[in-house]
């Protein structure tokens, strides 16, 4: 079997809200996958109906082999969800929470001990472990969430964002945490709204907008579909941008007044960037600068949802693949 | 070949999901003692509180109450024991939305842990928690001269009907706990609780009530409890208090539960 989760045609409506619109997805077995998209896409709901927590209206999914409506208990005993929010006991200390959880996986006392100790080295967690989770930095609250979920031995770990509202080193530990994961032979399907973060552990992106899957692929090829190269061009003046954005229309993937910037996608190579100069701004007058960078995640995302990437909001996660180009005066 | 690649966690097995289900009802008691033994703050109040209480009724009011027994502690002690374990009780609905609006649900779900052992835990704890004020309670009345009559088996039995009451009340509590929103929403069912046994006998005589309180005094669910505790710590026959009471109890658990199951279904729809 090497597909291990496998969802045709989803849909979920809350009200008269159309959350999920007929999602098809497939993950490999072992392989990490990530659901990409802004908030309101529909990554918790997608979520929570292959965690069997909630049923969709139509389609059907199967996740390690089990239909998530008919065989909810086989899904149960062969995943662990791992939420937004940490899922644990504050009043509790690390191994007592472990110990709890271990216990609900089905093992008996001696077990859940030593499956906890186990976790706790392993999340590097042995010093805290009996101390209460209340104390916890956000970091060590989210590797003991992630520690939990494994306490039974899932073979399909859902993490639904597992990085949000971390500072930049708790992240980068997160993010070696999830790698070691994948390495161990899990499935892994997380869903992100970084792009940096799906470009950094997925090994496929399926891009989720509006409900439906808009995009499917490696980061790689889905970079290439926006010509595997931008360019920024800074107008020189208001007037200039509004006759440079006027003539890029919707080749613009991202347009900032106040900076007198856009960006376009472009192969990279000189021939094209000339042309392109050459066909906006023939008198040498509009464009003041401009810079050539490899297509980011983020560039992807914009061309693709024609929203705007969470990265560019909070400046959590700097523009990837940044690669400044050649700088010039024109 | 396909043996081989079948990676499918083993079947449910019928016979293996009662014993799970009993597992993990245990676990989750644990779970609910142990946080109620550590949220010193609710604790406090829940077995300070109702010693006040006591103290209060006994030596502020009580001078000025007539009763038909011969010290007015003898007379009030069921009706603050009511008042202490029906606002320990209903301590339950504020861990049980708490537990609801925080994603531990989720996870206990995503395990297979059913809603049923997650609200059992729940009104174990409470059980604990009550019978920790009660005996509190009674440690201090037997030292402001409480004096109860009762035998080895009225004392067994009055703990029955308490064990009773409180596993009904705990249930209601769950309810309310699964209706309310916030932790804060469900924390005013313990005042509505709370006022129920002023409105017995448990503090006056009824007969001392105007004529539609007294109707309402000598109908409700807490006077038959009351009346079969103080009949039973006084060496008394309880009679068919003791019947009605033991319905009472019966019947608002079994709305309850079923109401829980309806209500915490579709809370995690």
């Amino acid at each position: 079997m090497d597909t291990a989760i496998d969802a045709v045609g989803l849909t979920k409506s809350y009200g008269a809200v159309r959350v999920l619109d007929g999602v098809d997805l497939a993950v490999r077995t072992g392989s990490v996958s990530a659901l990409l998209g802004p908030n309101g896409a529909g990554k918790t709901t997608m979520v929570r109906i292959l965690a069997t927590l909630s049923p969709p209206d139509s389609g059907r999914a199967k996740v390690a082999g089990y239909d998530v409506e008919r065989e909810r208990g086989g899904v149960r005993r062969s995943i662990s969800l791992t939420g937004q929010y940490a899922a644990l006991d504050d009043l509790q200390s690390g191994a007592e929470n472990l110990r709890m959880m271990a216990k609900l996986a089905g093992l008996g006392s001696r077990g859940a001990r030593v499956r906890a100790a186990e976790l706790l080295d392993r999340f590097d967690l042995a010093e805290a472990a009996g101390r209460r989770v209340g104390t916890y930095s956000g970091g060590m609250r989210r590797r003991l969430d992630i520690a939990a979920g494994l306490v039974g031995d899932p073979s399909v770990v859902f993490l639904d964002e597992p990085t949000t509202g971390l500072d930049v080193r708790s992240r980068q530990t997160m993010w070696s945490v999830i790698s070691e994961l994948a390495r161990s032979g899990v499935t892994v399907l997380l869903t992100t709204q970084y792009l940096e973060e799906a470009d950094r552990l997925a090994d496929r992106v399926a891009v989720l907008d509006g409900g439906r899957i808009v995009a499917e692929g490696t980061p790689a090829e889905l970079k290439q579909r926006v010509g595997g190269g931008r360019v920024d061009l800074t107008a020189s003046g208001p007037a200039a941008f509004g006759r440079l954005r006027a003539a890029l229309g919707p080749r613009a993937l991202h347009a900032d007044p106040a900076e007198h910037g856009l960006s376009v996608a472009t192969d990279g190579t000189a021939a094209e960037v000339r042309r392109l100069l050459q066909q906006l701004d023939p008198e040498c007058v509009l464009v003041e600068r401009f810079a050539v960078h490899e297509a980011s995640m983020d560039d992807v995302f914009i061309s693709l949802t024609g929203g705007t990437a969470a990265s560019d909001t909070d400046g959590l996660a700097s523009r990837t693949g940044g690669t400044g180009g050649e700088v010039a005066r024109v | 070949m396909s043996e081989l690649t079948d990676t499918r966690a083993p079947a449910p097995s019928r016979a293996g999901r009662l014993p799970s289900l009993l597992r993990d009802t245990v676990t989750m008691s644990q779970r609910s003692v142990r946080l109620t033994m550590r949220e010193i703050d609710g604790l406090l109040t829940a077995l300070i509180l109702p010693v006040l209480i006591m103290l209060v009724f006994v030596y502020l009011f009580g001078g000025a109450i007539r009763t038909p027994t011969e010290q007015y502690v003898d007379f009030v002690l069921p009706g603050v024991l009511l008042v202490c374990t029906g606002f320990v009780s209903a301590l339950t609905a504020t861990s049980v939305t708490r537990d609801m609006k925080e994603g531990i649900v989720d996870r206990f779900r995503s395990m297979g842990v059913a809603g049923g052992s997650l609200l059992t835990g729940h009104v174990v704890s409470s059980l604990v928690r009550c019978g920790c004020a009660s005996a509190l309670m009674l440690a201090t009345a037997f030292l402001i001269g409480f004096r109860p009559t009762a035998d080895a088996a009225g004392w067994i039995a009055a703990a029955g009907v308490l064990v009773m009451f409180v596993w009904a009340l705990s249930w209601l509590a769950a309810v309310f706990g699964l209706l309310a929103r916030t932790p804060e929403g469900a924390s005013g069912f313990s005042f509505v609780i709370m006022f129920l046994p002023y409105a017995s006998s448990g503090f006056v005589p009824v007969e001392t009530m105007p004529g539609w309180v007294r109707g309402f005094a000598e109908n409700q669910p807490v006077t038959p409890v009351i009346e079969t505790l103080r009949a039973l710590l006084h060496g008394a026959p309880a009679g068919a208090d003791a019947a009605v009471a033991a319905a009472w109890c019966a019947g608002v658990t079994a709305v309850s539960v079923v109401l829980a199951a309806v209500l915490f279904r579709r809370r995690t729809a």
